[in-house]
């Protein structure tokens, strides 16, 4: 598994559980009706888990496991790019939790747009290689 | 496939279907305490649970004596998630409707549930998450 692999998926098991602990604590407040003010979490774990969690989870994989160009060092494309998607995306999720907290809508937009630009360099970096692997019949 | 892969698989493709039940009903106009139930099954029930079973299966070895690492952390969060989600399935409409401290409790047991479903998860995962 490839460097920028192993902290895509790390991040996104790292997420996992911050969302599901954001989640277990907005379930146990509806179980006790806890003060309404919880629910103003409600954004981030849903930010979390959607993007954190799912979203990079995928990417990650997909850099390690789509087909390769050999056995090289650029064998699954330019790696700076899936670091720089790794940085982008989690800048973004950072940057939209904050803002959906405390407000700032140009913070919201500075985190959606880097997490644009993540998923488009990820895009870039694997578009090539979404071919047939050469063991594959298609 | 290892057989809680199996479990795991076999388990996310009924929340799927069932899920996808409910958007029906919903959209036939059922009650407003449909939506967070239908939402749960499909990300938690059918795509967590799809992730946590592929993974477990394909994920690179722990070792050659564990490939797969510790298997009863493997067993403890398929029935932690699964009997986490559908204690809260049971319980969220009777506390949307007619709140109760049965209800409400059993929502705060299934969130506990669900929690421990991922650490465990996380626990076995975390170290087969490496280069070669």
């Amino acid at each position: 598994m490839p460097g920028a692999s192993v902290w895509f998926i790390r991040a996104a098991l790292a997420y996992l559980l911050s969302g599901f602990t954001l989640g277990a604590l907005l379930l146990a407040a509806k179980g006790l009706s806890l003060p309404l003010g919880v629910w103003r979490w409600l954004p981030v774990h849903v930010e979390l888990l959607l993007v954190g969690w799912f979203v990079q989870l995928v990417m990650g994989v997909a850099y390690w496991i789509f087909p390769r160009f050999g056995m090289t060092r650029a064998a699954r494309g330019r790696e700076g790019l899936a670091w720089l998607a790794l940085a982008l995306l989690n800048g973004g999720i950072w940057a939209v939790s904050v803002a959906v907290l405390h407000g700032p809508v140009t913070l919201a937009v500075i985190g959606r747009a880097m997490e644009v630009l993540a998923a488009a360099t990820m895009a870039l970096n694997v578009w090539a290689r979404t071919r047939a692997s050469g063991i594959s019949p298609m | 496939m290892p057989p809680i892969t199996r479990w795991f698989v076999k388990f996310s493709l009924v929340y799927f279907v069932v899920a996808l039940g409910g958007s029906v009903w919903q959209a036939a106009g059922g009650p407003f305490w449909l939506t967070p139930i239908i939402i749960h099954l499909l990300v938690v029930g059918w795509v967590t649970g799809m992730i946590f079973g592929v993974a477990y299966w394909m994920f690179p070895k722990y070792s050659a004596e564990q490939p797969r690492g510790m298997d009863g952390l493997a067993v403890a969060s398929f029935v932690l998630l699964n009997l986490g989600l559908l204690l809260r399935i049971a319980a969220e409409p009777v506390q949307t409707t007619h709140p109760s401290a049965v209800a409400g409790w059993t929502l705060v047991v299934s969130a506990a549930l669900q929690w421990l479903g991922a650490l465990a998860f996380v626990v076995n995962t975390w170290p087969r998450v490496k280069g070669r």
